[in-house]
């Protein structure tokens, strides 16, 4: 909390955070717990009363849960605005990255603009776990089949029993092919988690993708 | 036992139970007794865990109010996770009721207010050590496990650094070295517990000192399972319906224990068993090591070898600390 004050921020006009840090951040990590081990399955996150815009409440509740000093963040040109990242400095204290390839956890609020996988790290072959983990906050998020709209992603990998079917408005085009090349440096890689309003799940680097 | 989160009850000083009034504040335990910045570095730790199966992730393990041996890593994995709503299971040995168990249990309920119970069925997280449940696990459980040592090349490598390289490089040649030396030696493979799993097809991982008896029951299972060392500083975990294959060769498959024997006390065929000594006179049993599953079968009318007068004798047996 002290960041925000040392940079001179008023306090008192930022949004809020959790209502409960503690409790909140608890039920929080339980939805991102279920979704890296129920894989490709949507899961909900509580409202948060205060928010600043772009962010949904899912990468909202996804920040306030993991970001902290010690995990340097990085914000996609739409996400990087002023109230997000002093929302941010003051509720997580986590510092801003300058480049994808820093960052511990990234923003990405506009994904057709969003840089390739590989430009984030994917950790170390002896490190795997020193990799960065991608908020990506899409239009639409739905599962199973038959929404008309959307990509359609044939999911399949440790988690998911059998295959599951996750329908996403508003990946980049170039999404499934740098997918493979991100799936095919297992046990590196990075681990995607997509949000769109209070929804969100998790696409680990274990997991395969048709679509 | 005079030590730790039993007997001695380190935690008179816990006032961090939900809903204390506390004016100074100064000596409060957090919620779930570890402080917030901790529990997200676990957090993170988990995911990645949970992101690489079988990987086992490195995590700046805290002092806990109880000696290593005593579960330090599950405890804190558990402390991480676990919020108001869950209702907790410790299991020690297949057992609700040892020393070890009760003091964990009672250290949650009073640190982290959650309910307790005994039952598989009932809980939401399962903290365990040396045994998985008889009982099959449901979505949505998430099973603890404590690991005492994380490595399951350290026997055969004990330079870390060297470690770490064969799980970077998948370079297992040497633990099928030593499971074939076993078959040369013995037979067949020797090892009952800790018996090495490859966890989708990526990575050699220690089960921790359960029986090889509940390896079959790792795979593919709809439950959530994590792993946290607390002396090694270790995270590890393995999803639902994850590939968990134990180690063995096409002329050796693997096999786990059978017994003559049913459960004395609940005729069970099916569930491992613990050799009872009765008397010093060479008299003995066979008893499901399940205290719950044994007496969930008990109390639905199944009786073994022993009946009645062994199911009275058992419950005769001095219990642990509590209940
Ligand atoms: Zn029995």
């Amino acid at each position: 909390m002290t960041a925000a004050f040392e940079t001179g921020f008023d306090t008192s006009r930022l949004a809020t955070g959790f209502a409960d840090p503690v409790l909140d951040a608890q039920a929080a990590f339980r939805r991102l717990l279920a979704a890296f081990s129920y894989v490709g399955r949507i899961q909900e996150v509580a409202e948060i009363a205060e928010i600043p815009a772009p962010l949904n409440a899912a990468t909202a509740s996804f920040c306030l849960t993991l970001a902290d000093l010690e995990t340097p963040l990085w914000l996609d040109g739409a996400a990087g605005r002023p109230a997000v990242a002093a929302w941010l400095r003051f509720h997580c204290g986590a510092p801003l990255a300058d480049a994808p390839e820093g960052a511990a956890f990234a923003v990405v609020a506009d994904p057709a603009a969003m840089p390739r996988l590989d430009r984030f790290a994917p950790g170390t072959d002896q490190y795997p776990d020193r990799s960065c983990t991608v908020v990506i906050q899409v239009e639409a998020l739905s599962q199973g089949q038959g929404q008309g709209q959307g990509q359609t992603l044939r999911l399949q990998g440790p988690g998911i029993d059998g295959t599951l079917d996750l329908v996403v408005t508003g990946l980049p085009p170039w999404f499934a092919e740098t997918w493979a090349l991100n799936h095919a440096i297992y046990p590196m890689g990075v681990d995607l988690v997509l949000t769109c309003g209070r929804k969100l799940v998790a696409l680990p680097r274990g997991t395969r993708i048709e679509g | 036992m005079t030590s730790g989160i039993g007997a001695a009850e380190p935690m008179q000083t816990t006032r961090a139970a939900i809903g204390d009034s506390d004016p100074d504040g100064a000596d409060r335990y957090n919620y779930a007794y570890l402080d917030e910045q901790t529990k997200r570095m676990i957090r993170r730790c988990l995911l990645k865990a949970l992101a690489v199966p079988g990987y086992q992730v490195p995590f700046g393990s805290r002092e806990m109010p109880l000696p290593y041996g005593w579960g330090t890593g599950g405890i804190q994995v558990t402390a991480s996770i676990i919020g108001p709503d869950d209702v907790l299971k410790v299991i020690d040995q297949g057992a609700d009721d040892t020393t070890n168990a009760v003091s964990i249990r009672r250290f949650f309920a009073r640190v982290a207010a959650v309910e307790t119970t005994e039952a598989t069925a009932e809980a939401t997280v399962i903290q365990t050590r040396h045994r998985i449940p008889e009982q099959p696990l449901r979505e949505g459980q998430i099973l603890v496990y404590q690991v005492p040592q994380p490595e399951p090349l350290r026997k055969l490598e004990p330079r870390e650094g060297e470690t770490r390289k064969m799980h970077a490089y998948a370079e297992y040649g040497l633990m099928h070295v030593r499971l074939y030396e076993d078959i040369a030696r013995f037979g067949r493979i020797a090892t009952t517990y800790s018996y090495p799993v490859m966890v989708n097809g990526r990575h050699v991982m220690s089960p921790t000192p359960i029986p090889k008896f509940d390896n079959p029951k790792m795979g593919g299972n709809p439950a959530v399972q994590l792993f946290g060392a607390g002396r090694e500083k270790r995270i590890y975990a393995v999803p639902p319906y994850t590939d968990v294959r134990s180690l063995d060769f096409e002329d050796h498959p693997f096999a786990i224990q059978r017994w003559d024997e049913c459960c004395a006390l609940c005729g069970a065929g099916d569930s491992y068993l613990d050799e009872v000594i009765l008397d010093d006179r060479g008299g003995r049993m066979f008893v499901c090591s399940d205290t719950d599953h044994c007496g969930t079968r008990r109390a639905r009318g199944h009786t073994g070898r022993l009946g009645a007068d062994a199911a009275t004798a058992a419950a005769a047996k001095p219990r642990g600390a509590a209940r």
